[in-house]
């Protein structure tokens, strides 16, 4: 089983430990609550209700990559809120108007914030401190701490669905589009990694496994379309999940395979370096900070269209949440190190146990003690890891290459033969690999670990 | 399990006694992917200096960590055997505790730290849990006699010259007890001076019956004070070679190292030398941490098409403060001066100006300004010219590997995959990798602050004969080195450089060391 797994995704079976970490907890609790965790309803909640926490975790892990924190983003999020919702209220604008001037918002709270840390060298973790309390502040100020509620329209983005059209499929006819596109591209990327593998002159894999491969993700996908597309009629995939998973991919893309992508990680990195060989790092300060805050404003009108609603009380330790589901997803904290993907795998696992504690009845108290447990425990095995030179349970996820056999019985001379980059996810990252050597590694330089 | 005394006390011994201290017997030593060490042997007798010698990435460095406890027992195969016991190290203080102490490849004191505090970090003279601040003064200010080290201890380690801080080093090292001393290509950063001082200081501590290993690519400096040389080539041991059976000269131990002897240390080359494209007047800079303290004076330079202009200079003459002032001043505040390229004046207020005008600067700090050590080898090399690679703003991944794995084989970068991470590459080949991140950008002007610093004779005659080849395209090249046989070899023009001017210009045929060396050091009547 883990042999034919091996062969059939390239590389160490470990590297899915994250991935089959969060599945395993999926499986215990459907288990536990007797299958309330994988119903169509459970589901649309579980990403409802973290959707704006995981937005949060994608600009929070390139703030934590450049070396930095936010701890403003929940505040930010409800300052953003209560104003777009009394622009609409008071003022009467449309509801795309709101979301327009939701944007502006977040980026001129941002340009603000990038400006304190990036061109007068306030360290993050001061700046957003600062911002924590101030934009809250303002929230309440704005607000005058009352509940001012948001229009029908705009409660889409933030708890709607994907419209029904067509014949009856018996699924929900958006979502089945959704998933036949996610499989077409799982085929079309098949294609391409094996004229790839042609190109630069190296063996593709069979083309048994390539069918294996992308038929097990092809029935992954099938399921998750299944699952959203067949409840209460009138649901879906629901349109904060979209907007996430959209999110998802930009960012992706963004961080590793831009040039400012590889600017965050270079600063993050070695800041002197990374200035001598031509990034502005003040730029890029600038960048992440302020599209932190874009994000936290996009996930605050998420939250308010989800509750109806903007409070005084919104956004309250979502930046503890998204931190957390950052270092869960394997950041390090000296910056450098950290990957969207695995951000979001992170989030998923404090939202599933949050989830599945909850369906089994669990008083939050004891959710709370559990949930820290988690994190620690995740991070401890990351730390361990590397501190036996194995790459993190993230680093093994998300690194293009094949991790060599255990026992390599050839000269040092020989060339391990390099595979198409053919894991299952398309991320190239092998960061948290040399990250391991670098960082808590007792085998590199000593001088490496003042 | 025997406890070790201290030197003094091993003063006792018979000193001529060619006794064998420690053997190590048959290491292997394997990284995923890569065999370090394959059943390597060595000896090394009481009292010697011994040396090992090898290309990079020939496995020097991870023999000492293994001997050194850096790699713990049970991560390696073999034994370790010193004075007649099998020794089992778990850790880095454990060799310590016998006896062995070692000085890593990048220097490892703690900048902002007193010379007192970081001879005693992690050895703290303590009385019941305080630290006795007097006595650790006294025993440094001994200490650093014994070293030959005039420098007050409560400096930061940060004022101190690199020869200094290497001094301070092995200072440390004494402190504990030291009776095997491990010395990783100690003098790489070190300028002829320093070096021979290092040297010197290495050869009476021989003579107060101290043993020590040392890595070193200076081969001249093998040659001079080794005893014995073993040599390490791909992992395996080639031979060693004793001193009494004959003299360990440079040729001998060159033909060991690659399997052939070289005939020259540069390859040939004929300048053909154009106009002046590239010129610097009045160049002034002040330094950023003291202010109105001038690191560079009023300097003029130019460099013309296909000429290799050296700049030579005693460490901390204000030879790289120049060149990263020039290059996009990456270094100090500017306060006057003019860049012409091809007669028309420039502004190159950010490195990132420079880069457009195709100016490059190799930096001297490879961990600390060449690279991010978290990174792949591929994307460290494309990472100055992400914009060659870059199409409808993605980067271009199959371009990427092209372009590093183009850089793997003419560079001979020694490692199994571009995908490894830097971090994981020998001193020598990491040099090589920021060497092409810099040719990828396909500069003008390449700039190349001390390039052969840690790279051995093969590789060296490789990197000479690439900046040849640049000059013999049209570029324009400025080598900084503090060895003044490359300098002398490589170079058409010699400007040398002391404290912070330019103290004069030698052509090729004219110049020689002695020339050099003293406008390397004349002091500046003038200034007063
Ligand atoms: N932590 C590590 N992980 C993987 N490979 C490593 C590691 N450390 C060293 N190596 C590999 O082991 C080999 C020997 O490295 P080592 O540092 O001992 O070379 P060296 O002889 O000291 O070279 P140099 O003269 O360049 O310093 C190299 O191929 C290097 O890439
Ligand atoms: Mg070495």
């Amino acid at each position: 089983m883990m042999k034919s797994l091996k062969s059939l995704f390239g590389g160490d079976v470990r590297q899915f430990s994250m991935l089959g970490a969060l599945l395993a907890l999926v499986l215990f609790f459907q288990i536990m609550t007797n299958g309330k965790v994988l119903t169509p309803t459970n589901v649309v909640n579980l990403i409802n209700g973290n959707s704006y926490v995981l937005i949060l975790a994608i600009g929070m892990v390139m703030v934590i990559v450049i070396g930095h924190i936010d701890l403003s983003v929940g505040s930010v999020a409800a300052a953003t809120g209560i104003i777009v919702a009394l622009a609409i209220r008071d003022w009467g604008i449309p509801w795309w108007a709101g979301i327009l001037l939701g944007l502006l918002v977040g980026a001129a709270i941002g340009a603000w914030q990038g400006w304190w840390v990036a061109y007068v060298g306030i360290p993050g973790f001061i700046t957003t401190l600062a911002g924590y309390m101030l934009f809250r502040g303002v929230n309440q100020f704005i607000g005058k701490s009352n509940s001012v509620p948001v229009p029908e329209e705009f409660q889409t983005i933030g708890a709607g669905y994907l419209w029904e059209w067509g014949p009856n499929t018996g699924l929900n006819n958006s979502t089945l589009v959704l998933g036949i596109l996610a499989s077409v591209y799982v085929v079309w990327r098949e294609v391409k990694l094996r004229k790839k593998a042609v190109r630069i002159g190296i063996q593709p894999v069979s083309t048994g496994t390539a069918a294996m491969r992308a038929g097990l993700l092809i029935v992954v996908i099938a399921y998750v379309t299944y699952l959203f597309g067949s409840g209460r009629v009138g649901t879906s995939f629901p349109v904060p999940g979209v907007l996430l998973v959209a999110l998802v991919i930009l960012y992706h893309v963004l961080t590793q395979r831009t040039v400012i992508g590889r600017h965050i990680y270079a600063v993050g990195g070695n800041r002197v370096a990374a200035s001598l060989s031509g990034v502005s790092t003040k730029r890029t300060y600038f960048f992440v900070m302020m599209n932190m805050s874009i994000l936290a404003a996009v996930a605050g009108m998420v939250f308010i269209g989800r509750s109806t609603a903007s409070g005084p009380f919104d956004g309250i330790n979502w930046e503890l949440d998204a931190i957390a589901a950052v270092f869960i997803g394997g950041a390090a904290v000296s910056g450098g190190i950290g990957t969207v993907t695995g951000s979001i795998i992170g989030g998923l696992v404090m939202a599933t146990l949050n989830n599945g504690l909850q369906l089994m009845g669990v008083g939050s108290d004891r959710t709370q003690i559990i949930k820290g447990l988690v994190l620690l425990a995740a991070v401890a095995f990351d730390v361990y890891n590397k501190q036996q030179g194995r790459p993190s349970i993230i680093g093994h996820l998300f690194r293009s290459r094949p991790v060599f056999p255990d026992s390599v019985d050839e000269g040092a001379d020989t060339l391990p033969k390099v595979d198409p980059r053919t894991e299952a996810v398309a991320a190239v990252d092998p960061r948290s690999t040399t990250a391991a050597v670098h960082e808590q590694h007792p085998q590199t330089d000593a001088k490496d670990r003042r | 399990m025997k406890f070790y005394s201290g030197l003094d006390e091993a003063l006792g011994d018979d000193v001529a006694t060619t006794h064998v201290t420690l053997e190590m017997r048959k290491i292997t030593k394997e990284f995923p992917g890569v065999k370090a060490l394959d059943d390597v042997s060595i000896a090394v007798r009481r009292g010697d200096i011994h040396a090992i010698c090898g290309e990079n990435g020939a496995g020097k460095s991870t023999l000492m960590k293994v001997l050194s406890g850096v790699y713990p027992h049970g991560t390696f195969e073999g034994q370790i055997v010193l004075d007649g016991h099998h020794v089992e190290f778990r850790d880095l203080k454990a060799s310590e505790h016998a006896g062995i102490v070692i000085i890593h490849q990048e220097l490892a004191l703690i900048p902002e730290l007193s010379v007192t505090e970081n001879i005693f970090l992690g050895n703290e003279v303590a009385r019941s849990g305080f630290i006795d601040w007097d006595e650790a003064h006294i025993r440094t200010l001994a200490l650093l006699a014994r070293v030959g080290l005039n420098v007050n201890p409560n400096t930061q380690v940060k004022a101190l010259g690199v020869g200094q801080q290497q001094m301070v080093e092995i200072a440390k090292a004494l402190s504990k007890d030291v009776r095997l001393l491990i010395l990783d290509e100690p003098t790489s950063a070190l300028n002829e001076e320093d070096s021979a001082n290092l040297l010197e200081l290495l050869r009476g501590l021989k003579g107060r019956g101290l043993t020590s290993i040392m890595i070193s690519h200076k081969l001249n400096e093998i040659a001079e004070i080794a005893d014995a040389v073993t040599i390490i080539r791909d992992g395996v041991t080639v031979e060693t070679l004793n001193v009494e059976d004959g003299p360990l000269d440079e040729d001998r131990i060159i033909r060991g190292m690659v399997g052939r002897s070289l005939e020259s240390r540069f390859p040939a080359h004929t300048p053909v030398i154009g106009q002046t494209f590239f010129e610097v007047r009045g160049w002034t800079v002040e330094d950023p941490q003291v202010p109105g303290r001038l690191v560079c004076k009023g300097s003029d330079f130019f460099v013309r098409r296909g000429e290799i202009v050296g700049f030579a200079g005693v460490m901390g003459a204000g030879r790289t403060e120049l060149a990263r002032s020039v290059f996009g001043r990456s270094y100090g505040i500017y306060r006057s001066g003019t860049i012409l390229i091809d007669g028309v004046p420039v502004s190159l207020p950010t490195v990132q100006a420079a880069i457009s005008h195709r100016i490059a600067y190799v930096p001297e700090d490879r961990k600390t300004h060449g690279m991010n050590l978290l990174d792949t080898i591929r994307k460290t090399i494309v990472s100055a010219g992400l914009d060659k690679i870059t199409h409808l703003a993605m980067i271009d991944e199959d371009a990427e590997f092209a372009a590093a794995e183009a850089y793997r084989s003419s560079l001979r970068i020694k490692t199994p995959d571009v995908n490894e991470g830097v971090a994981k590459l020998s001193g020598g080949n990491q040099q090589k990798v920021v060497l092409g991140k810099w040719m990828f950008t396909e500069p003008e002007l390449l700039i190349l602050d001390e390039p052969t610093r840690g790279i051995d004779v093969g590789a060296k005659y490789e990197i000479y004969g690439l900046i040849q080849r640049l000059a013999e395209a049209g570029k324009g090249v400025i080598v900084i080195s503090s060895e003044l046989p490359e300098v002398l070899g490589l170079c058409d023009r010699i400007y040398a450089v002391c404290e912070g001017r330019i103290a004069g210009v030698v052509d090729r045929d004219e110049a020689d060391q002695e020339k050099l060396m003293r406008l390397m050091t004349t002091t500046t009547a003038s200034a007063a």
